[in-house]
């Protein structure tokens, strides 16, 4: 458990570390092209190779980093932010009206299948970066909202409730003080599955083009454009295909070993 | 013939059970008593064999001769279930919430001979007759959401007796129940170990409850048996100082206090005054029911109720009103002279005179929240004094812990440390009102005894007035000056705690009173009057 948490920690620190040092440097530019340098394979002066273009991979996939891991943070950011009070809200007035209006808007919004919208989303407002967040944010709302609701309404069953109603709490206090840190591991582990389907969303979305535009690399359109290239220089579509695998899985490692050590019950089974 | 020779289980380096020798023998009722973790539970997993997998396990199970611990997992499978059967204690979680009652005893038959649905379905018929369950009122198409928790019981005996096996392990099956559906369980278990010829063992933690039924009786504790023998003689007897505790504790009543001026000589208006009472729910298809229906009472300030009812008889929709917590259709409800209602519209400092204690330990507290937060949690309604840690350091040491605990976290605590919790949380805002709902039911026999004897000391101390919600009437005698009887939604006794249960007037009280599990007089000889342990 604790390995796998370090692991976690490990693989999406470097996801970080690679989006964060890409601000200030990168090993080449790459907006620079050198044709002459086209699909040579990984070496000294190009640790993942070059692509079509005589860019360097590394300095690219860095670069993506940077889009991928935005898009999919501000994207569970906008899920959580409206998700979770919308869930506590519903949780708290279950069997309401309140309730009922909240959970039928989510099931509106869950009608719909996320990247179709995404799409018509970019369709619309032009294909950028923003709108793919945008896009992915809004469909992270219901996620958030009937995972909360779904934890949060046990929780107002049991007693210690009761006894906060008891000294005169009121359902705004309650659910902020019980409710939402004993459905925290939840939201945890929720949070990182959307934030790898985030990154993976915005792979797809650029990967069809209505993602980041060039010149700005993501994964996503870096393995949209490699997919012609697959047999002739494989390293320029596994490259970005692995950045994916790993951040993802890094993710979901970290996730599981947060919701752990996280819960007061288990530290001392420990 | 079931017997366990030597029998020892161990989880990791902790010795769960060691030197366990049973003797099963069918037709005989064997008690199995001890306190929680005492290791009763484990016993009958051994037998079963379904000890955790990380379990290691020593010595016999002998089934006719044959070892069971050395049978292979599919040889036991035909064993588990054919030849030994076994309820639990909760209800409500042992049937199968999608299936019918039906299906659900005839799947065991259909899994052991390959019967045919319709045949199964037959046999589940006869079996479910058998265990009170008839037709016409009792269908087998019957989901387990439309049966009370008693009738749920009956099914899942229905279901343990439904190959005839030999023995019939039984592990609390009456402690999630009330006092009148436990007294016609037992009878019904009875019933089948006479006529089936089926050896029972009765897992349980109320020596009046075996003193009742069982044959023969072993105490356990720390996973040793420390005494065995046949009931009557061993209850005569007590030969072991466990037992002896076990048996003081059960019997325990807390010395009598005289707080306040006694009964009609308090000048002062009543406490808590409650006039025609009603709590109606609106049910599906226009009807309604009237959960609450006319109640009328009082408690004098420093005075102990007890308010006492069958499951269902409206006692915990009642107290939630009283505490504010629901609102009522018609009547009121005044503390102190003031109105109780419902959510935010009650003012904190009426709310303040007034706090609870619940039945369960494990879910009265954020397991999140160190006990310094959770204790602080009433300073909600009074704003928290300046001098709150010396009021926190006292109300830990008042229920018997240390302020040293304020800095741990509710799992870190027994079921009887986490009761004291409870009640120290009541204590710390000072109320005139604790309302005890069902607050020592879930704890061991001399665990309970302790906290009641606190609850005394507490009440002697601050002059509390106790509103004691139970089903059972022989734990609120010992902490009750006046008991109230309630029955379908109405106050149908009222009168001093010996009087109502030497002389019960009304009809459910009867019935409340005959079903007491008792230890008859006669076992008790010179011994009477010790003081419990502790």
């Amino acid at each position: 458990m604790r390995a796998g948490m370090i692991l976690g920690a490990g693989l999406a620190g470097l996801a970080l570390l690679a989006a964060a040092l890409s601000l200030v440097w990168t090993p080449h530019d790459i907006t620079q092209m050198a044709i002459a340098q086209r699909l040579q394979p990984p070496s000294a002066v190009h640790p993942f190779g070059t692509d079509q273009f005589g860019r360097d991979i590394l300095s690219m996939a860095m670069l993506g980093a940077r889009v991928s891991i935005a898009v999919a943070l501000v994207a569970v950011g906008i899920g959580m932010g409206a998700g979770v009070p919308l869930g506590l809200i519903a949780a708290a007035h279950r069997g309401g009206w309140i309730d009922e209006l909240v959970m039928r808007g989510n099931d509106l919004v869950f009608a719909f299948p996320s990247l179709v919208i995404a799409i018509l989303i970019t369709a619309v407002f032009g294909p950028s970066a923003i709108n793919a967040i945008i896009a992915i944010g809004i469909f992270n709302i219901p996620v958030f909202a009937r995972v909360t609701r779904g934890g949060a309404l046990p929780i107002w069953t049991l007693d210690y409730v009761r006894a906060a109603e008891v000294a005169g709490k009121g359902r705004a206090l309650i659910s902020l003080q019980h409710i939402l840190p004993n459905i925290a591991n939840l939201l945890i582990v929720q949070g990182t599955i959307q934030f790898s389907l985030g990154i993976l969303a915005e792979a797809g979305l650029s990967y069809v083009g209505l993602g980041a535009q060039p010149p700005t690399p993501s994964w996503g359109r870096m393995l949209a454009e490699a997919q012609t290239l697959v047999t002739l220089a494989p390293h320029v579509a596994i490259i970005p295909g692995l950045c994916i695998v790993l951040t993802v899985l890094g993710l979901n490692l970290l996730g599981d070993g947060l919701r752990d050590a996280l819960d007061p019950r288990l530290k001392t089974l420990r | 013939m079931i017997e366990t020779r030597d029998l020892a289980v161990t989880i990791g380096a902790s010795r769960l059970l060691d030197h366990v020798d049973l003797r099963l023998a069918q037709g005989r009722i064997t008690g199995l008593v001890g306190e929680s973790g005492s290791g009763k539970s484990m016993t009958a997993l051994a037998i079963m064999g379904l000890l955790p997998p990380h379990a290691r396990v020593s010595g016999q199970v002998l089934l006719d001769g044959l070892n069971l611990l050395a049978l292979p997992e599919r040889a036991m499978c035909a064993v588990r279930g054919r030849r030994i059967g076994m309820i639990f204690q909760e209800p409500m979680t042992a049937l199968n919430p999608l299936m019918r009652i039906g299906d659900q005893v005839a799947e065991v038959l259909r899994i052991h001979h390959r019967m045919d649905r319709q045949a199964a379905l037959a046999r589940a018929r006869e079996r479910l007759d058998r265990v009170g369950l008839a037709e016409p009122r009792f269908p087998l198409t019957l989901y387990p959401h439309e049966l009370s928790g008693g009738q749920r019981q009956r099914v899942a005996i229905a279901l343990a007796i439904a190959e005839r096996p030999e023995l019939l392990i039984a592990d609390e099956p009456t402690t999630a129940l009330d006092v009148t559906t436990q007294a016609q369980i037992l009878t019904l278990l009875r019933g089948l170990v006479r006529d089936e010829e089926m050896g029972l063992l009765l897992i349980t933690h109320d020596l009046a409850v075996v003193a009742g039924l069982a044959d023969d009786v072993a105490v356990m504790r720390s996973g040793e048996i420390v005494e065995a023998g046949p009931t009557e003689a061993l209850f005569r007897r007590r030969g072991h100082p466990y037992t002896r505790q076990l048996f003081a504790a059960s019997r325990h009543v807390p010395a009598r206090i005289a707080a306040g001026p006694g009964p009609g000589l308090d000048s002062r208006p009543p406490l808590l005054r409650i006039e025609d009472a009603a709590r109606v729910f609106r049910l599906p298809g226009g009807r309604s029911l009237r959960a609450v229906d006319g109640v009328s009472l009082t408690i004098a300030h420093g005075e102990s109720v007890g308010l006492v009812g069958e499951s269902g008889c409206g006692k915990s929709t009642l107290t939630r009103a009283i505490l504010g917590l629901d609102p009522l259709q018609a009547g009121s409800i005044r503390l102190n002279g003031m109105q109780v209602s419902a959510g935010n519209r009650m003012p904190h400092a009426l709310r303040a005179q007034m706090q609870v204690v619940f039945q369960d330990p494990f879910g009265s507290f954020d397991p999140r929240w160190r006990v310094a937060r959770l204790l602080c949690e009433p300073f909600h309604l009074t704003g928290r004094p300046p001098d709150w840690r010396a009021r926190l350091d006292a109300a830990l040491s008042e229920v018997g812990l240390s302020p040293e605990d304020a800095g741990k976290y509710i799992h870190e605590f027994s079921g009887g440390q986490r009761q004291r919790l409870a009640i120290a949380r009541a204590l710390i805002i000072r109320p005139a009102l604790i309302v005890l709902d069902e607050a020592v039911s879930a704890l061991d026999v001399r665990v309970r005894a302790q906290v009641l004897d606190l609850l005394v000391r507490l009440r002697r101390d601050h002059g509390l007035a106790y509103l004691f919600i139970s089903h059972d009437l022989s734990v609120v005698r010992g902490i009750a000056d006046r008991v109230l009887v309630m029955e379908r939604g109405r106050i149908v006794e009222d009168g001093p705690a010996a009087q109502v249960i030497d002389a019960p007037q009304a009809e459910a009280t009867r019935r409340l009173v005959a079903a007491m599990p008792r230890i008859p007089e006669g076992w008790i000889g010179p011994e009477q009057g010790e003081a419990a342990s502790g």
